[in-house]
């Protein structure tokens, strides 16, 4: 049974006249990465939102580890986030007045309870043990990003879902980053990274590739 | 995990908690200042008002004279704290020159208490022998302070008396009291032969109002034969002054408690404003709306209780410094006022803090995030 179903989704503005999505379908099997390419505009924000249960589509069915989480309300979408998906953002988006092991230590809080030895262990892995009491404003571009992964990971989620996570890395950093990618995907892991950028798709099992809302094409990487 | 983001993002963006914080501690300064300012208003004024004179006069139920002994057990009646001065008067007629004055027999230490506001040239008579004269006296029979004068009448028992004195002061009212000459009590009683009757005893309370009306209908109740009668020209417009005063301190206690709110609900808002991806971030790992109206409310709610703390001791200094400036005299610290104005401080700013905490959970991770 695949881990997330996504059928015939749509997601309609402005009264049906803009189509962020239009009838895009996409299966991720438990453990695969996933890549979802396209330029801006082709609906590649909108499909991670929905994914991400930040977002209801407008019509067809999203159903994630078996469960139809479509017609789900605001608060049961928001535990369903809590438990099942870790998100890693572009802007890394961390809170500016907590250290790097308070911020992983957040999402600990928010889906059960703070424990700063694991806390400590996840950004340990991601190899910033060292910078745990640093202020985000301490951190470089590549290491705060690697406590957003920390913090994604904390909860054992079903799901990493990945928004451009190197768009804002220089190459060494980008590397970095994506070689967190591949050893959590040799874990078992499932991630799907939404970006523009082929070389971090190509590291993905399969692209599915988006332009002006559809489903496009899908790409096998042979990973 | 809870207080320490809440302490944290204090401590870590002391900058704007720091104009948040001053808003509370500004409206609980004056909060507190302006409280004890109230209830120390009619203490303060009540001293001021007894310089005017005295608001309570005792004289008999009768046609009788009064008992010197009926105000003497009114006297042990009145509360000690409430009682300023106490004088008795006992008025008789006399000639100096064969111009006919009022003499008035009566205790100066008790005088100057009620009648604070005499004007006396010279001094108060300090011996038997001293008198004081009103200005009109005076200037009738040409005698100034040193001067000796010749007191003559007809005593209790139709004898006539002629009597000499020193002039050792010369008092000015601009009332009837310049027509009189004051000697002590007992002087006059030994002029006229007789002692223990009185024709009325002035009061001078520290109280004004109910509580004024109050004590006079003590007074009646337990001395059947003395009349308490208020001076209802004091006690009135003391009333009307304190209350006048009390409702503008009230209101404006109320207008700056409604600043402060505003204050502090811009200042919240402008917190959540540039905080909206943190809310926005911690909604995307799962932060239900109640956590993040429990960490903002948790942080206005901090600032509110430090604010009035700071506001307890800045309001005192503040209402100990209008005291002094005002009415000359310093205030005591009412230690009630340290809960009441830490609980308005923590309500003002909990309440202020509402509308910002709504819009904060308005905030939808999904446009945020993407820098929408």
């Amino acid at each position: 049974m695949a881990l997330l179903e996504v059928k015939n989704v749509s997601k309609l503005y402005s009264g049906g006249s803009v189509k962020a999505l239009n009838d895009v379908s996409l299966t991720v099997e438990k453990g695969e990465w996933l890549a979802i390419m396209g330029p801006s505009g082709s609906g590649k924000s909108t499909m991670m939102n929905i994914i991400g249960c930040m977002d209801k589509p407008s019509m067809g069915q999203v159903i994630l580890d078996g469960k139809d989480i479509t017609q789900e309300s605001g608060k049961r979408l928001t535990q369903i986030r809590r438990d099942k998906i870790g998100l890693v953002f572009q802007q890394f988006h961390l809170v500016n007045y907590l250290t790097a092991l308070e911020n992983v230590m957040v999402a600990q809080y928010y889906h059960s309870m703070p424990d700063e030895k694991e806390a400590m262990e996840a950004l340990e892995r991601v190899g910033l043990k060292e910078r745990a009491k640093h202020l985000p404003s301490q951190l470089s571009g590549g290491e705060q990003q690697r406590v957003c992964i920390a913090r994604a990971l904390i909860n054992h989620p079903e799901i990493i879902l990945a928004d451009e996570p190197t768009g804002n890395l220089d190459e060494a950093n980008e590397n970095l980053v994506i070689d967190i990618f591949k050893k959590l995907h040799a874990e078992g892991r499932t991630i799907i990274v939404v970006t523009h950028a082929p070389e971090v798709a190509s590291f993905a099992q399969r692209t599915i590739v988006l332009e002006h809302g559809k489903y496009s094409k899908e790409i096998k990487n042979n990973n | 995990m809870f207080l320490k983001m809440i302490t944290s993002s204090l401590i870590r963006r002391r900058s704007r908690m720091l104009v948040a914080l001053l808003a509370v501690a500004i409206g609980a300064t004056i909060l507190s200042g302006l409280v004890t300012i109230y209830y120390d208003v009619p203490r303060q004024m009540g001293q001021v008002f007894r310089s005017y004179g005295a608001n309570l006069l005792l004289t008999s139920e009768n046609e009788n004279p009064l008992l010197s002994e009926d105000v003497d057990y009114t006297r042990n009646l009145i509360p000690a704290d409430k009682l300023v001065g106490l004088t008795p008067l006992r008025y008789e007629t006399v000639r100096i020159n064969n111009l006919p004055f009022m003499a008035c027999g009566t205790d100066f230490a008790g005088l100057k208490k009620t009648s604070p506001y005499w004007l006396v040239t010279g001094d108060y008579p300090k011996d038997d022998s001293s008198i004081l004269i009103g200005q009109s006296v005076a200037g009738a029979v040409a005698a100034g302070i040193g001067n000796t004068i010749v007191l003559t009448g007809i005593d209790s028992t139709g004898s006539p008396f002629s009597e000499k004195f020193t002039v050792s002061g010369i008092v000015q009212t601009g009332g009837n009291e310049e027509e009189c000459v004051y000697m002590n009590l007992s002087e006059l009683e030994k002029l006229m032969k007789n002692s223990g009757s009185l024709d009325v005893a002035e009061c001078s309370l520290a109280s004004s109002g109910s509580e004024l009306e109050s004590i006079a209908g003590m007074i009646e109740l337990n001395v059947p034969l003395v009349k308490a009668r208020l001076v209802k020209r004091l006690a009135k417009s003391e009333g009307t002054v304190l209350k006048k005063l009390q409702s503008l301190v009230y209101i404006v206690t109320l207008v700056v408690l409604l600043l402060t709110m505003v204050c502090v609900a811009t200042t919240m808002m402008a917190v959540v404003a540039e905080r909206r991806q943190e809310v926005a971030l911690k909604k995307s790992l799962g932060a239900s709306n109640q956590s993040i109206v429990c960490e903002f409310l948790g942080e206005g709610l901090f600032l509110g209780a430090v604010g009035g703390v700071l506001g307890v001791f800045l309001g005192f200094m503040f209402a100990q410094s209008v005291s002094v400036n005002v009415f000359s005299k310093s205030i005591s610290f009412q230690p009630l006022l340290v809960p009441v104005t830490i609980l308005a401080s923590v309500l003002v700013t909990g309440l202020a803090c509402l509308l910002p905490v709504r819009s904060a959970t308005e905030v939808d991770p999904a446009l945020v995030l993407k820098g929408e």
